[in-house]
């Protein structure tokens, strides 16, 4: 007879566990659903990670661009700028069922860390409008810079940042008292700020200025900036827009727009390790939950590249609508 | 002689006094300069101009140009807001004979060192040289004439219109990449539409393509529209086209608005029109929607009731670019702002899909031009294919390689 049968049942039962957990460590990946926002087609593909492929297209309202999952994964927020208004889409049902009162043109959003708060910035009107998401009411707005656009939240969920494009600013606001409390002059066309999982730093891409200003959150001073420089692409063609940071804070990628790639960052030293070529207008990215792959929507050639995390190597295209413009990931 | 003395005591306390006045009153002024916000004032100067066109929907606004600087004003003092700056601007209007020399004067006695000129060449140039002692920094917003950055270049003069030489270059880049190549060019009688007419066919060496035959369009006077016109315009337009060598695109050059618009859909042979009609280059539509360029048209029109036009938007980025130098050195000093313009620091964002910077051999911003025909974007230049080894922005207009602009 085997040992392992000699064992008490509490302590084999343990055992299966372990070895449960270590067959899904290392088998297959586990299949997540990707929704991704195209803004040409006015729809959201979902693709399944595991086959990689697109199994559904949902009909949304007009320029769907912000796109995020609800922390419990029930529903999809995308926003939809032309509409005014921001759609809640039943991820069980594939349908949209609410419309969220978002304030006009909204573009990106985020959800407070405990998913109450919704935060949207409004484009055409320099504000920053705060959704209860319970009741899905209009809680209230802070006046921020010209064209609001990039969101991002400390992990404690105390403050809100937000980047205006022709202000050139990212906006420290106290999610609190809804005041903003310190503004860090950035370089040109900010477009995306996000944390590190400690909240110990603050990445900002610069779209127009083509750089990523990492900025302490204690003392809201730039204290780095990323440069990229790439072979043969003039500098006009590198625009950094979405950011992604892995967990552990040791990793982050870069979406460079028109370049076609996305730069691979030492997220400790801040240089730049690698470029993947990925599609055409490269916008927004979003790692599976174990972030075995991140997934890139590339504009201009409709599709989704699908990143090996490990590998560093861009292992899938994935077809999708038009325009493809963010992408979010399911955490089951 | 002790009289004298004494006299020279007491003033001596006097001054002695009045010193220490002054440096009380001077610290208690810089004291409140501390918390005060950096006060940047703009003049705007324009020179009245009565534009008749072709088109009543093409009609410029009275306040043409002046809309694009005010919102880019304001654009400016939000971010001021933020950072203890206050932006104004201070519009001048020069009547008929009025001196733009002493208009600058007028300014700068008021404090007023960055300067919008919304001016033809020749004055611009006057306000140029009056505010060169004074360094006084002009942008010029709507001369498009080349010889403003060759040979009359100015070293306090940045412009943010484009040339002639870049709006022909930006046509017929995309023009040759269409593969219509051989051009029928019929110009105006006027001295500017001569220079758009040299300014394409410069651009058809450049390119490779082909004049096939020039036709001059004289300007007998008249109306540009009457109520039964357009009976006259459809009998004269296709006589006036006809026998011409076989070519793919009718090329306008009638920057006076005396007939090019008059010339789409009436050529003797079926032909497109470009030029100064039909598909025109410019540095801005109101049918603009490329890279954020929604937000920029809503914002515009909910302000001002109106449609954004290329003036206002080569005023609105010329105020940018001194809300860009003022807020990144906390200066509004025309020397600081040349610097930091010129420099490599620049990266400026204007909805044109890149970040804009400055030619530092004439001080011409480089831009893309965009194709329209008044009602989408056709195309943006530089198209594709047409490389440089620095920008490919500079295979729009007047190269370093080519300059006669010797700044200084």
């Amino acid at each position: 007879m085997h040992l392992f049968w000699m064992l008490p049942t509490n302590k084999r039962r343990a055992g299966l566990m372990t070895f449960g957990i270590i067959i899904s460590l290392v088998g297959p990946a586990r299949a997540f659903t990707a929704y991704v926002s195209n803004e040409k087609s006015n729809t959201v593909s979902v693709v399944d990670t595991e086959k990689m492929e697109t199994i559904k297209t949902i009909k949304v309202g007009q320029r769907p661009r912000g796109i995020e999952l609800t922390k419990d994964d029930k529903y999809c927020l995308v926003a939809v700028g032309d509409d005014d208004t921001i759609q809640v889409i039943d991820t069980k049902r594939g349908e949209v069922i609410a419309n969220l009162p978002s304030g006009p043109d909204p573009e990106l959003f985020i959800l407070s860390p405990n998913g109450s708060l919704l935060y949207v910035a409004n484009e055409n009107d320099n504000t920053v409008t705060i959704i209860d998401m319970e009741k899905r009411v209009r809680l209230g707005e802070v006046q921020v810079g010209v064209e609001p656009e990039g969101m991002g939240i400390s992990p404690d969920g105390k403050i809100l940042v937000n980047t205006s494009e022709t202000t050139n600013m990212a906006h420290f606001i106290d999610t609190d008292t809804r005041k903003i409390v310190a503004n860090v002059l950035v370089d040109s066309r900010p477009r995306f700020a996000a944390f590190k999982s400690d909240g110990a730093e603050l990445w900002v891409s610069s779209e127009v200025g083509g750089t990523v200003s990492i900025i302490d959150p204690i003392n809201r001073q730039v204290v780095k900036k990323i440069n990229f420089g790439i072979p043969g692409l003039r500098s006009e063609a590198i625009q950094p827009v979405g950011i992604n940071i892995t967990k552990d804070g040791k990793t982050g990628f870069v979406a460079l727009g028109p370049a076609n790639r996305v730069a691979v960052i030492d997220a400790v030293t801040h240089e730049v390790k690698k470029y993947l070529l990925v599609g055409q207008r490269v916008w927004h990215m979003s790692f599976t939950p174990d972030e075995k792959y991140l997934l890139t929507t590339n504009g201009l050639s409709n599709d989704v590249s699908v990143i090996d995390v490990a590998s560093l190597k861009v292992i899938k295209s994935i077809q999708v609508g038009e325009l493809p413009w963010g992408v979010t990931v399911t955490k089951q | 002689m002790n009289d004298i003395k004494s006299d020279l005591v007491g003033n001596t306390a006097l001054i002695r006094f009045a010193v220490l006045a002054l440096v009380f009153v001077l610290g208690l002024d810089l004291a409140a300069r501390a918390q005060d916000p950096l006060d940047i004032k703009i003049g705007y100067l324009r020179r009245a101009r009565h534009q008749e066109t072709i088109s009543l929907v093409q009609m410029p606004p009275p306040d043409n140009g002046l809309a694009g600087a005010q919102m880019a004003v304001k654009d400016s003092d939000t971010t001021g807001r933020f950072i203890n700056q206050r932006y104004s601007l201070i519009d001048l209007h020069l009547k008929p004979g009025d001196d733009p020399a002493t208009a600058v004067g007028q300014l700068a006695r008021q404090g007023i060192l960055l300067i919008v000129a919304d001016l033809p060449a020749d004055d611009l140039l006057k306000a140029a040289d009056a505010g060169k002692e004074q360094r006084i920094l002009f942008f010029n917003v709507a001369a498009i004439d080349d010889r403003l950055r060759q040979k009359d270049c100015r070293v306090n003069v940045i412009h943010t219109a484009p040339s002639r030489a870049m709006l022909a270059d930006g046509l017929a880049q995309y023009l040759v990449w269409k593969k219509w190549t051989r051009w029928f060019l019929v110009v105006g009688s006027h001295e500017n539409d001569k220079l758009f007419a040299a300014a394409l066919a410069r651009a058809s060496k450049r390119f490779g393509a082909k004049i096939v035959q020039e036709r001059e369009f004289k300007d007998t006077g008249g109306a540009r529209r009457t109520d039964s016109g357009v009976v006259q315009i459809q009998q004269q337009m296709p006589v006036f086209t006809q026998e011409a060598p076989s070519y793919d695109v009718l090329m306008v050059a009638d920057e006076s608005e005396v007939f090019a618009n008059n010339l789409p859909y009436r050529t003797w042979d079926p032909r497109p029109v470009a030029g100064s009609a039909g598909l025109v280059p410019t540095s801005w539509d109101a049918s603009n929607s490329l890279w954020g360029g929604i937000q920029m048209q809503d914002r515009f029109t909910a302000q001002f009731k109106r449609l954004m036009t290329a003036l206002d938007m080569q005023a609105w980025t010329a105020v940018r670019m001194i809300g860009e130098a003022a807020s990144r050195q906390n200066s509004a000093d025309p020397k600081a702002v040349l610097d930091f313009l010129k420099g490599p620091q620049l990266a400026l964002g204007a909805f044109k899909g890149q970040k804009l910077t400055l030619r530092d051999w004439d001080l011409q911003l480089r831009q893309p031009i965009l194709l329209t025909d008044g009602r989408t974007i056709v195309s943006v230049s530089p198209q594709p294919g047409f490389l440089h080894q620095f920008s490919e922005l500079d295979t729009l207009g007047y190269d370093r390689p080519e300059t006669q602009c010797k700044l200084q």
